[in-house]
């Protein structure tokens, strides 16, 4: 077994790894007598890290890499000469559990491409999941595909052994779907969705009245984008993300920078690297919205459809809207205070706690992890008046915050010597 | 000469109760410490030291008025931090319980006073590192089906992740040992137990905590390999960042990573 298993996880783990999705969060599910694991919740567990800086929480991989359709911006495309390979059932079970029980993971996030048909495949997954759960009683984090245009009873099924679910969108408009992968299309994305969210709810409602009740996909779903690929700007993708985050259920999207898989393709820009920092302003943006209150149009408007690449958006934010500042530390409201560059969720919090007892000053706001940086143009916090964004104007504020270009950091963990001129 | 006042240190053995008998001691003798030194720690120079010894009446009375004073999320943030076994939180510490017992309502979420922040940092300092060892605690499989694993973490965090792999893995036997301190945790018949071994103990000559083939279970060299494989594999060489790598994967734990050795 030994030889052969290696070389498809390898080939499978290969194909799995541009999907984004990693997290094992959203379920606290406690050790059953006879079984093996549990699930924490809170932010999950992640038991490594690759070389990329990408966390390794589930053990992600694809029953198969076989594929029917030929989506340009997929490495697995059936047009593709890659090593292709299929787990059986026991064996990518076995497998999860073995690795489980050494700690290796939190659990199984499970993809496969479309072979024969949407419903066949599905119900491969099913059977993976429903294994893992009945056969060996395993407890731990179970993350599904659902295969577009599945049916809704697969869909159901899967949901009684999933944690969560996920579709990806993977291009927010249509018409460049249509391009891009000419057998798909959105509704054969929401639909699913649909399903899910549609038994989540119906199980929650189920579960008032019964409080055994099984428990539907209690981590709910989650779904991913593809930046880069296509025309689309940020303001579409944040519009999408926006409208889905209005949706019961839908916990997380995730935005995936465009590896160039398929560089022949003429179709699609051939792009030397992944647009990481774009990619990493939209995950900033994401996080403005579910965690700082901020709503879509506030980040990105008609005049600014796309984030600036230079500064994160809270402070592009601040620096169009110099009217809101200087926020008073010791009064403004918590709302108020989480939209101040340099202030997170934490200190904000900390903040409103400690503010009780005392008036806060520069010295405190640095000692609770504020980064006075950024935060010292936004804030007053009744000490002697310093140069606010208002005095030097959004533009001055923002050179002094945008390193120059051309003047390399000092690397790090390099030990560097300065000599100052000592007055003799 | 005479000196103004009298200067006091305390010894104490770096225990809660300890720490309450301490606060209990000082209130009662009109003795407030300038410094705290641990069991057999050689005392600075023309101090006097007060000997603290673990009482558990003292403490319970102390502690009783925490209870009425604090949290309960604060109350364990207190008792946890000690396991961080840093010396200089000793002198905090004392400072935070006093001023709890003092107030007369709630100091816990004064984040502006440097005792509570220090507290309740080195508290968050060690949530880290059980986090961290619930991470990268990685089990080999014994021949006898024992799933066994050596870390050394940076505090002594391993009381601490015992109830969520007893709750994890409630039907195997395991046993995770921390090197450092020379202790570990056998679990079986679901009851884990404290466990050391003599200095001549085999455990304490396996450099990485790398079972030999013989005492391994058959397929655990193939299952270590099979990680190996897919922590390679899973990785995007077009978005490689070793510093973010080296970041949330620190060097000091590579060393009992399985996807790390070769």
């Amino acid at each position: 077994m030994k030889e052969d298993t290696l070389r498809k996880l390898k080939i499978l783990a290969e194909s799995a790894k541009y999907d984004v999705s990693c997290s094992s969060s959203g379920t606290v599910r406690r050790g059953t007598k006879g079984g093996v694991g549990n699930t924490v919740g809170g932010v999950g567990i992640c038991h490594s890290f690759a070389e990329d800086g990408r966390c390794i929480s589930l053990l992600k991989v694809m029953l198969t890499n076989y594929c029917i359709y030929d989506c340009a911006y997929c490495i697995n495309r059936r047009g593709n000469d890659i090593p292709r390979a299929t787990l059986s059932v026991s064996e990518l079970v076995e497998l999860t559990m073995e690795f489980y029980k050494r700690n290796y993971i939190e659990g199984l996030f499970l993809s496969s491409g479309v072979v024969r048909n949407p419903d066949y495949t599905m119900e491969r997954l099913v059977r993976v999941a429903k294994d893992l759960r009945t056969v060996h009683r395993f407890n731990g984090y179970i993350h599904l595909k659902s295969i577009p245009g599945a049916s809704r009873e697969l869909v159901n099924e899967a949901g009684l052994y999933a944690d969560r679910m996920s579709v990806n969108i993977e291009i927010p408009n249509e018409s460049s779907l249509k391009l891009l992968a000419p057998e798909k299309d959105h509704a054969s994305v929401y639909r699913p969705m649909g399903y899910i969210q549609q038994g989540a709810l119906e199980s929650a409602e189920e579960r008032k009245k019964h409080r055994h009740a099984p428990r539907f996909v209690p981590a709910g779903q989650s779904t991913q984008m593809i930046v880069g690929a296509t025309g689309e700007s940020d303001r579409d993708i944040l519009s999408l993300s926006s409208a889905l985050y209005g949706r019961p259920t839908m916990r997380r999207v995730y935005y995936s920078g465009y590896v160039a898989v398929n560089t022949y393709d003429p179709r699609l820009p051939a792009l030397k690297l992944p647009p990481l920092v774009r990619e990493n302003r939209l995950y900033q943006a994401d996080w403005l919205m579910r965690f700082y209150q901020f709503r879509v149009e506030e980040i990105v408007d008609e005049a600014h459809p796309d984030l600036d690449l230079e500064v994160d958006p809270k402070l592009a934010w601040a620096l169009r809207h110099p009217e809101q500042f200087p926020v008073d530390i010791n009064r403004a409201d918590y709302e108020m205070i989480l939209r101040v560059p340099g202030i997170g969720v934490k200190s904000a919090r900390l903040i409103v706690c400690s503010r009780r007892f005392g008036r806060l000053t520069g010295f405190d706001l640095k000692k609770m992890g504020c980064v006075m940086k950024r935060a010292q143009y936004f804030i007053t916090c009744g000490e002697l008046e310093a140069k606010g964004v208002n005095e030097l104007h959004p533009e001055g504020v923002r050179s002094l915050l945008v390193r120059p270009k051309g003047r390399p950091k000092q690397p790090d963990g390099q030990l560097s010597f300065v000599f100052k001129e000592e007055p003799v | 000469m005479t000196h103004a006042a009298e200067e006091w240190v305390f010894a104490y053995d770096r225990t809660w109760e300890s720490l309450l008998t301490a606060v209990f001691d000082a209130y009662a003798l009109r003795r407030f410490p300038v410094a705290f030194i641990g069991e057999g720690e050689v005392a600075p120079l023309f101090v006097s030291v007060h000997r603290v010894v673990p009482d558990e009446e003292k403490a319970g009375r102390v502690f009783r008025t925490l209870q009425r004073k604090l949290s309960a999320g604060a109350l364990t943030c207190l008792t946890s931090s000690l396991y961080a076994e840093l010396p200089e939180l000793d002198m905090p510490l004392f400072r935070y319980v006093c001023k709890a017992v003092k107030s007369a309502r709630s100091i816990e979420t004064n984040f502006a006073d440097p005792d509570v922040l220090f507290v309740t940092n080195t508290y968050r300092n060690v949530r880290r590192e059980r986090l961290r060892m619930m991470q990268f605690v990685r089990f080999q499989k014994t021949a006898d089906g024992t799933y066994f694993s050596m870390i050394e973490p940076d505090y002594d965090v391993l009381p601490l992740i015992v109830p969520h792999f007893s709750d994890r893995f409630s039907e195997e036997r395991w046993l995770i040992f921390d090197r450092r301190r020379r202790y570990g945790y056998y679990y079986a018949d679901r009851r884990p137990v404290r466990v050391t071994f003599d200095d001549s103990a085999a455990i304490f000559r396996l450099p990485d905590g790398r079972l030999g083939e013989e005492l391994r279970d058959a397929d655990e060299g193939m299952y270590q390999e099979l990680w190996r494989t897919y922590f390679k594999a899973i990785c995007i060489k077009e978005r490689l960042n070793p510093r973010k790598h080296r970041k949330d994967l620190p060097v000091r734990y590579w060393k009992y990573l399985t996807e790390k050795q070769r």
